[in-house]
């Protein structure tokens, strides 16, 4: 029993200690022999005949000592064995035997990993100390760097006060130069002119060599008058005169910028008025919007009370009219801008609401349509195969047999078509006859008419001979009369289209003058001119367009105003011309 | 196109009359006057000393030659042959001669600017205007002839000084706000008078006619300033070239900047046209690829050359300035506006090779011509947007709006262009070389196209 309950530790134990089952099957097999001869130990040495008592009380002492019931008492007196106590101590010790067994284990095992883990510990700390004597030294090297640093931030210091001294002494000495420079040139100046004077003075004191002028005889003034005496009305009329230049000058200046104000002025309406047509036109549509933010509304109203003051403003053109002027236009460009700026915002919505709604609906819809369509090109694809097939049989010399086939076919086809032409042909030929048999009707039903006149004609001649003169003829000149007036209203009628025609192109393409003559039909020449005319039209057009852009610039940089007028007159006769020519197309 | 026949000149001394009507050119110490059409000789008379400087009176009778080493100016007259003027300046010296816008007074600088001395032709009267300052440009006279603006220096100040030419009376005189005034000029109405400080101060001053500072106007402060300055004809705007390397535009109204035109070395916008004279051996049969170019027949050794259009980018040859040397050549010291205002012309000393061409509505560049050589001058058409050019070369070059020519002198000897100028009516153009000249006739048929 006890054994078997043994095992069952055993194997628990080892069922525990899956890792170490090897170490201890190991611990067991070395432990055995031990026991074998600690056995035999006993049987030989441990215990005689002879010392049974002194064993008995050793092994009781000992088993005492253990904390065991003593395995034999000496109450009884009698040294017998208490067998039962014996086994129950022996199986006590055998369990203590086990677990010291285990426990050695343990600690074995516990050792084991002890160790390795001393060994790592024993190798980090190695490595730790050589990082630590890395950093150590590095430590030492940055410390002294930062030393050496400081040094030299020192003397840089140094230097820079050095230097700050230095342009501070150097700028002193320039201005001290400088000033002594200024004094010393002022002096030098007075000095020269001193000297210039008395230079002066020497040169028109001596006598022999004299300034001198030597004219033959003297000439008049340019504007023929004689020189006047100075006095102060000659001041006073210089004066004026200078005055009067100066004037003039404003004058000049005041009307340039007057012009180019009302220049101005014109774009600034212009843009304004197209401001406002757009603002205007945009108002209907966004009405609900406005009426979110009342602000907008009221800016509105505002606007147009300005516009229309404005309006009286450009007959106006005072300051303050300036003033309103700038300022509603300033209004209704901050209005635009905003709007501007709405619908920038709202476009920009409106594209992310689209790409919203385009990721939304592929999902679903789009791999249906790639489905469909990629069917679609399937069946294409057939279909173009099978042509390809079918044409590569009709192109291949086939057999005779499908090649008669096919030719009975065609020909079959070909009768049915002449068939059906042919009935149609019948059917023609039929109204044909029909209308030939109502022509011979009419003629006869003519001829008949063709009597009767002619009868009446004569009962007519008859009725006239008897009643004029034999002589008058009034039969032929009607008929003449009239073949005559058709002859010549024909050519007339064409010319009248062709001249027609002409002018059309003329006008088109010549000035208006000549337009005044249209009767007269127009000679070759006349037909080249205007033929001519319209490549100059084509490259007339540019010359035009540069004129614009000179008008444009002046705009920018208002101070070429004058010369642009200069400039503008010198293009006229350039420009004018396609002007005209374009009013007279028109 | 053609070419007159070469004649001597020296000193570069030709002048076309302010009529149109006649030719003046001095060789050594004679004056020659021709015809301007027929080229005969009208008139020659002989001075007393090698002419150092010519002008035309006004309205073109009479002619003054000076003679400055001697003192001297000499006055012919066109109508009476026999009318003879001498003035001498005397020891005091003279540096410079000039015509008063009347044609009946002539002003002499003497040496050391120590007066500006007025001598009538009429009255034989003198008078003196002292303390004449010794600058770039220091008398101008308005375009009416009727003011001439006169800078002055007394006390070491600057002062300008307004006088009315008819007689000679002091209209203005008011102290500047230079620290050293380099130039003044009349605007072409003769209402605003533009004056410059030197080049150490970039600052120009903008005086009324009756004196009134209206405007001040300065770019940038320390480095080399004001450079030339040019009003357009149109008295519109006020163009400035620096040191900078840029023009800057004013406007006649607030006379703030309207724009700057920079010549940079290297051009990327493709807007404006870059016209590039490339030079070939005449052996090369060639018309198939002179588009741009009209070819004399000429002497065997000149090499043609034409334009070529580049496209962007370009780059220029820079020459960089000597930073040891006093006038550094670098910056705008040429600005011209056509006849119209419609067009300025510039050059920047640093790419000398190169002209620049604006255009004023667009306040843009419109076309640049780089030369083989540097430009030594160019001048405007006065009555087209046409600009001449020359290089110092046996070639003249003209552009307009519609392209680029370049024109081989035909005369012999290798006629080098140094400098030009155009007939008041534009229809002919006078090129002078070292010791030559030659007229140039343009074809006025085929301008009208």
């Amino acid at each position: 029993m006890p054994e078997s309950s043994l095992e069952i530790k055993d194997i628990s134990g080892s069922s525990f200690k899956c890792g170490t089952s090897p170490m201890r099957q190991f611990s067991q097999s070395s432990l055995l022999p031990l026991r074998v001869h600690r056995n035999s130990y006993m049987l030989s040495a441990f215990c005689t005949e002879d010392n049974m008592q002194e064993c008995l009380s050793h092994i009781n002492q000992e088993v005492s000592a253990l904390g065991l019931r003593p395995v034999w008492t000496e109450s009884g007196g009698s040294s017998e064995l208490n067998v039962v106590a014996v086994l129950n101590s022996m199986y006590d010790l055998i369990q203590l035997h086990r677990k010291g067994l285990r426990t050695l284990e343990d600690m074995e095992v516990e050792q084991l990993k002890s160790s390795s883990n001393v060994d790592f510990l024993q190798l980090t700390n190695t490595r730790l100390k050589e990082q630590l004597e890395l950093s150590k030294r590095e430590n030492t090297g940055l410390l002294e760097r930062e030393r050496q640093l400081q040094l030299k931030v020192k003397s840089l210091q140094n230097c820079l006060k050095n230097e700050k001294e230095e342009v501070q002494k150097l700028q002193n000495i320039i201005s001290s130069r400088a000033i002594q420079y200024n004094h010393d040139m002022k002096r030098k100046e007075r000095e020269f002119n001193k000297l210039k004077e008395r230079l002066n003075q020497l040169l028109v004191d001596k006598k022999e060599k004299k300034q001198a002028i030597e004219v033959l005889n003297y000439i008049g003034r340019a504007d023929g008058r004689r020189s006047l005496w100075k006095t102060v009305k000659t001041e006073a009329k210089h004066e004026e005169e200078m005055y009067k230049t100066l004037l003039s000058d404003y004058d000049n200046r005041q009307r340039e910028l007057v012009l180019e104000n009302t220049e101005l002025r014109k774009v600034l309406q212009q843009m304004k008025r197209d401001i406002v047509t757009i603002l205007s036109s945009r108002k209907p549509t966004p009405k609900g919007e406005k009426n979110e933010d009342g602000i907008i509304q009221v800016d509105s109203e505002e606007e147009e009370e300005v516009f229309d003051s404005s309006k009286e403003s450009i007959e106006l053109s005072c300051v303050h009219a300036r003033e309103k002027l700038t300022n509603s236009i300033r209004l209704q460009w901050r209005r635009l801008k905003s709007h501007v700026e709405r619908l920038d915002s709202q476009a920009s919505l409106a594209q992310m609401g689209e790409r919203t709604n385009v990721d939304a609906i592929p999902r679903e819809a789009h791999d249906e349509e790639m489905n469909r369509l990629k069917l679609e090109i399937q069946q294409c694809k057939d279909f173009i195969h099978t042509q390809q097939q079918l044409l590569q049989q009709l192109s291949s010399p086939c057999d005779e047999e499908t090649a008669s086939l096919l030719n009975d076919c065609y020909m079959l086809e070909e009768k049915e078509r002449l068939k059906e032409e042919w009935k149609t042909l019948e059917g023609q030929r039929k109204n044909l006859e029909k209308e030939r048999r109502n022509f011979t009707e009419a003629a006869i039903r003519l001829s008949h008419e063709r009597k009767a006149f002619e009868e009446d004609r004569a009962t007519w001649l008859k009725h006239q001979f008897l009643n004029l003169t034999p002589f008058a003829d009034p039969k032929k000149p009607p008929m003449s009369k009239s073949k005559s007036a058709f002859s010549i209203t024909e050519p007339e009628a064409s010319a009248a289209s062709t001249s027609g025609n002409l002018d059309k192109s003329q006008s088109h393409t010549t000035f208006s003058t000549a337009k005044c003559a249209p009767v007269k039909s127009p000679s070759a020449a006349d037909l080249y001119r205007t033929l001519r005319l319209i490549p100059e039209n084509s490259t007339a057009k540019p010359k035009r367009r540069i004129s614009c852009v000179q008008e444009s610039s002046v705009f920018r940089n208002g101070d070429v105003l004058v010369q642009h007028k200069q400039w503008n007159d010198r293009e006229d006769p350039r420009s004018h011309t396609p002007n005209e020519e374009k009013n007279s197309s028109i | 196109m053609n070419f007159s026949e070469v004649f001597k000149q020296s000193n570069q001394l030709c002048r076309v009359s302010p009529d149109g009507k006649y030719l003046a050119t001095c060789v050594q110490y004679r004056l020659v006057v021709r015809d301007i059409n027929t080229l005969q000789i009208l008139h020659l008379y002989t001075c007393l000393d090698q002419i150092v400087h010519m002008e035309w009176s006004s309205d073109s009778l009479f002619i003054l030659c000076a003679m400055y080493k001697r003192g001297l100016v000499q006055v012919w007259s066109l109508e009476q042959p026999d009318w003879h003027c001498k003035i001498d300046e005397g020891s005091i010296g003279l540096v410079s001669s000039r015509w008063s816008p009347d044609g009946r007074h002539i002003l002499n600088t003497t040496e050391f600017h120590l007066r500006v001395t007025v001598w009538s032709l009429c009255t034989k009267a003198v008078s003196y205007i002292k303390y004449p300052k010794a600058c770039q440009k220091g008398i101008d006279f308005s375009r009416d002839g009727c003011y001439m603006a006169l800078a002055e220096r007394r006390d070491c100040k600057d002062y300008v000084s307004v006088f009315v030419c008819d007689d000679w009376h002091l209209l203005r005189h008011f102290e500047t706000e230079t620290q050293d005034l380099a130039g003044l000029e009349w605007s072409p109405n003769g209402c605003v008078l533009a004056v410059w400080d030197s080049c150490l101060e970039y600052k120009v001053l903008l005086y009324s006619l009756d004196g009134r500072l209206l405007s001040t106007y300065s770019a940038y402060e320390w480095s080399l300033g004001v450079k030339a300055l040019t009003w357009s004809p149109s008295s519109q705007f006020l163009a400035i070239g620096s040191y900078d390397e840029k023009v800057r535009i004013l406007n006649h109204i607030t006379w703030k900047k309207i724009t700057e035109f920079e010549h940079p070395a290297t051009i990327n916008s493709p807007k404006a046209v870059v016209y590039k004279e490339v030079e070939r051996k005449p052996v090369v049969a060639n018309d198939d690829l002179s588009l741009h170019n009209i070819t004399m027949s000429s002497t065997v050794f000149n090499t043609q050359s034409k334009y070529e259009i580049c496209p962007p980018p370009v780059q220029f040859p820079v020459v960089k300035p000597d930073p040891d040397r006093a006038n550094p050549k670098i910056g705008v010291s040429t600005l011209a506006f056509s006849s119209d205002s419609r067009y300025l012309a510039t050059k920047n000393d640093s790419i000398a090779s190169v002209v620049w061409v604006w255009d004023m509505q667009r306040m843009s560049l419109e076309a640049v011509l780089e030369q083989t050589s540097a430009v030594r001058c160019f001048q405007w058409d006065p009555r087209r947007p046409r600009l001449a050019l020359c290089t110092g070369n046996t070639k003249l070059y003209l552009w307009s709006p519609t392209g680029c020519v370049s024109v081989q002198v035909p005369a012999e000897g290798g006629f080098q262009v140094q400098s030009l100028s155009w007939h008041s009516s534009g229809d002919s153009l006078m090129l002078l070389g070292k010791e030559q000249l030659c007229l140039c006739y343009m074809d006025t048929d085929q301008e009208d196209k």
